[in-house]
């Protein structure tokens, strides 16, 4: 299921209008992971407060938007582009891949949320397929 | 057996009546059938469903749309016993329809997803949550007479 061009194109654009409001998106998709999902909590044990909307929620939903917005650039390789965060993900938080499903769906969630109208069918697939890849490059290093 | 709090029958209750049926149940079937276009397998009858906007235009697509938000409406008036209300409906996608299971979980996140779309923000992680228990218990019945 790779992207096509037309996927491409569909996220390129999306995802323009989604960087003026990283942080917004950020915030509710991972404080929806956590709440929704809490055996994901077990990642962050090491922060005070894992409510949705806190301090900690919000700072690192916007890195983990911020370098979605980056893979959108690395799009034509994301294997070698996410190399590094692979390996960070990998040796260092390694984070059960299973859970890449998880932030993917409430990614999508955020974005219906924020964007009723733009996020269509089309631009879900285009997306969908997107984060999808940015799952298996990140999953990459692990074994 | 699956225990709700009164406050997750309460916010159930409150998604199903923001739903407008006529337009919901369409837009997550031509979703589903266009994110994940191996769904289309089950909808040979159906006529034209090329592209999406073929889907999105197509009656029969729009007509089954409502009939499956009517079989979820008749779960969330039997949120206590889902399994028996649900099970010749299992026994139908199951021996007759020969519906993945896999596949309904697909309906189900798209089915979220035009919930999302519709309530935005009002649309929150604990309302999110609640829905999605109700959507696990759905499914689940469903799954419940295949073997």
């Amino acid at each position: 299921m790779s992207l096509t061009a037309k996927d491409k194109a569909i996220v390129k654009e999306f995802f323009a209008k989604v960087a003026p409001k990283a942080e917004e998106i950020g915030n509710e998709a991972l404080s929806r992971t956590l709440f929704v999902y809490p055996q994901t909590k077990t990642y962050f044990s090491h922060w005070a407060d894992l409510n949705p909307g806190s301090a900690n929620v919000k700072k690192h939903g916007l890195t983990v938007v911020r370098a979605v917005l980056n893979a959108v650039d690395l799009i034509d390789d994301l294997k070698g582009g996410l190399l590094t965060l692979s390996e960070l993900h990998a040796f260092m938080l390694r984070v059960d891949p299973a859970n890449f499903k998880i932030i993917n769906h409430n990614l999508l969630v955020a974005l219906a949320i924020t964007f009723p109208d733009d996020f269509t069918p089309d631009v879900h697939v285009s997306v969908d397929k997107f984060l999808a890849q940015v799952s298996l490059a990140l999953s990459e290093k692990y074994r | 057996m699956v225990v709700w709090t009164e406050q997750e029958r309460a916010f159930i209750q409150e998604i199903f009546g923001k739903l407008n049926y006529e337009e919901a149940g369409p837009k997550a079937l031509s979703r589903v059938l266009i994110v994940y276009p191996w769904t289309q397998r089950y909808f040979g009858s159906f006529g034209n469903l090329c592209n999406s906007e073929a889907i999105i235009k197509n009656p029969k697509v729009a007509a089954h749309g409502k009939v499956v938000l009517r079989g979820l409406d008749r779960a969330m008036k039997n949120m206590d016993d889902i399994k028996n209300t649900y099970k010749e409906l299992s026994v139908l996608h199951s021996e007759k329809l020969h519906v993945d299971p896999d596949n309904f979980k697909l309906l189900a996140d798209c089915l979220t997803i035009v919930i999302a779309t519709s309530m935005g923000t009002s649309f929150t992680p604990e309302k999110q949550a609640a829905w999605q228990k109700f959507l696990a218990v759905v499914v689940s019945a469903l799954c419940r007479q295949y073997y």
